[in-house]
């Protein structure tokens, strides 16, 4: 009989399209992003990243604030959510399932929230309830700034961070525990200097992973961080990140300003890229023994 | 042997394809013949009055679809000068020379009241009263609290909160800054010297929000925060409206002499399509002819006929 047509040829072809396109459209994005940030770069140079005198009136482009408001945020954030991501993954993996199946769907339901929620939340909870309960101690507050940005953030990032860890525990040999536990180990002992010792590269994983998600955070952050763009100097102080500042003016830039935003765009996109390469080879080796 | 069963399949898909390109195209057809469309896109400021006049005047069919999306003024010139919207809506005029050399028009539309905002509960009820200085002093981070004597001082009669004065202002370009700023300036040296006017200003201290609604959420969210927006928008929030003391006398929003007033404009570009041209024309003559009413309703003050 004859083929009308070889279903394995077009298959491959179909593929390799569809791989091509994905590298086609990861290189086409980064000529455009350093294209467009040229002129920045070239007017700006370095006071793009070391200055912090932002103000886009008198054409000064300095992006330290927003560069510091996103390491500040995103370090509190992973400060609070890594803790209490290993706790939750530890209690989903060694509690008897009838516990641990609700706690783990309601932790992927936390995921599965999108961020513009959380901004909300952020927006008509968190910040009242912030400078409520520090007027209550005396210390006047505005509700917006690094306090609560880091603080949508540590819930947002907390769900992605304790499933990768819950995976990564779930892939300790149990042969591992038991010998802990057969020489006298406590339970603390045997988790803290025989599980998380053994899977210490694939934890990492786990936390850049958080790292990457909070990093580029847009919406939650635009909404609560106050949109300050100097540097902060105290917990309390307002703040701005990369991405909210992108999100902020990207609508109505043009010029130089536009060029600076791409720039500043770049900068993530390496920092994410950076990120990416190094938590690859930390997540994959969890499955080798 | 299992090819006829898989050149069954990519058929009946390709069917499929073919027959929801079909709808598509018989549908964006179908959209090409209706009703016109015009879309317009700027400064929020006026975007209650211009969103209004939109609805009512498209509600006749006859009449081309009017819409008007509330982006800011900053983003809405730039719309225009991309041509992606059909005109913009901008507080802050363009200089005569960018006209030229964009290929834009610009007319004066309506002129609206731009508030300063306040959030003191105690006060809700009383007449909270500011003067321009003290205003530009609060906007500079030189008062910072709202037991100043020199707000006390305006305010005789009231006792006046210990709290901390949050100053709330845009983050985005906004029109809005723009009429709050020429004002601070006309009142303020300090002011005018070190900050000026403009859309996108260095705010010396406080904190953002997204376009006049999130200012006027920041401000109703924090205790002793003041913030600025157009008259509507403070009145539809709720919140409370500091009125500003001009040679002595207490002034409020809707009376004549309220100084902090500004003109909005529309912007068309030259090269617009001669029927698209004329349609835009017979809906600002409408506005112009029959939006007077509304304007007046929402507190804008409409350019006479």
């Amino acid at each position: 009989m004859r083929r009308i047509l070889d279903t394995d040829t077009a298959f491959r072809w179909f593929c390799k399209a569809g791989a091509i396109v994905g590298l086609a459209v990861a290189i086409a994005l980064v000529a455009v992003i350093l294209k467009e940030s040229m002129l920045a770069l070239r007017t700006a140079g370095f006071s793009l990243v070391f200055s912090a005198e932002w103000n886009p009136a008198d054409g000064s482009f300095g992006a330290a604030g927003a560069l510091a408001g996103t390491a500040a945020t995103t370090l509190l954030a992973l400060l609070m959510a890594v803790p209490m991501a290993f706790a939750a993954a530890l209690f989903v993996n060694a509690a008897p399932p009838n516990v641990a199946v609700p706690v783990a769907h309601a932790l992927d339901l936390l995921a599965a929230i999108p961020s513009v929620i959380y901004g909300m939340w952020g927006l008509f909870v968190l910040c009242p309830l912030l400078q409520s309960v520090l007027s209550r101690f005396g210390i006047e507050y505005t509700g917006f700034g690094l306090v609560p940005s880091s603080l949508v953030l540590a819930l947002m990032v907390l769900p992605y961070v304790s499933a990768v860890m819950r995976d990564v525990l779930a892939q300790t040999p149990v042969a591992l525990v038991e010998s802990a536990m057969g020489v006298g180990c406590t339970r603390w002992e045997a988790t803290w200097d025989v599980v998380v010792r053994s899977r210490k590269a694939g934890l990492l994983g786990a936390i850049m992973i958080g790292l990457g998600r909070a990093l580029g955070e847009t919406m939650a952050v635009l909404f609560v961080c106050g949109g300050v763009s100097a540097i902060p100097t105290g917990l309390l102080d307002g703040c701005t990140t990369i991405a909210a500042t992108l999100a902020n003016d990207f609508a109505e830039a043009d010029g130089v300003h536009k060029s600076a935003l791409f720039a500043l765009g770049g900068i993530l996109l390496a920092l994410e890229f950076a990120i990416q390469a190094t938590t690859i080879p930390l997540i994959g080796r969890r499955s080798k023994k | 042997m299992n090819s006829r069963k898989i050149t069954e399949n990519i058929l009946s898909v390709s069917t499929a394809t073919l027959l929801i390109t079909g709808v598509a195209v018989f549908g964006f057809g179908c959209n090409g013949k209706g009703r016109q469309k015009i879309n317009g896109a700027g400064g929020s400021f006026p975007a209650p009055l211009y969103q209004s006049w939109c609805f009512d005047y498209s509600q006749d069919i006859s009449h081309p679809k009017v819409n008007y999306q509330s982006v800011g003024s900053s983003a809405g010139i730039s719309q225009i000068k991309a041509g992606t919207v059909d005109f913009a809506g901008t507080d802050a005029p363009l200089s005569e020379e960018d006209c030229e050399k964009s290929g834009l028009e610009q007319f004066h539309m309506v002129s609206g009241a731009v508030v300063p905002t306040v959030n003191l509960p105690s006060l809700a009820q009383s007449t909270f009263t500011l003067d321009g200085d003290t205003l530009a002093d609060i906007y500079l981070g030189k008062i910072e609290r709202w037991n100043d004597t020199r707000i006390a001082a305006l305010n005789p009669g009231l006792t006046l909160p210990d709290l901390k004065i949050t100053v709330v202002h845009r983050g985005d370009g906004s029109g809005t800054t723009h009429i709050f700023t020429t004002y601070l300036s006309s009142v303020s040296e300090a002011w005018k010297k070190d900050i000026g006017i403009g859309t996108i200003v260095k705010w010396p201290c406080g904190i953002a929000g997204q376009k006049n609604p999130g200012v006027c959420n920041n401000v109703s969210r924090i205790k002793g925060a003041i913030g600025y927006t157009e008259y509507t928008f403070a009145l539809e929030a709720k919140l409370q409206i500091a009125f500003l003391a001009v040679d002595g006398k207490t002034v409020k929003p809707d009376e004549a002499a309220w100084p902090i007033l500004g003109k909005t404009y529309i912007l068309t570009r030259k090269d617009t399509p001669a029927d698209k041209m004329s349609a835009m024309a017979d809906f600002f003559s409408w506005c112009k002819q029959y939006g007077g009413d509304t304007a007046r309703r929402l507190h804008y003050i409409p350019v006479s006929k």
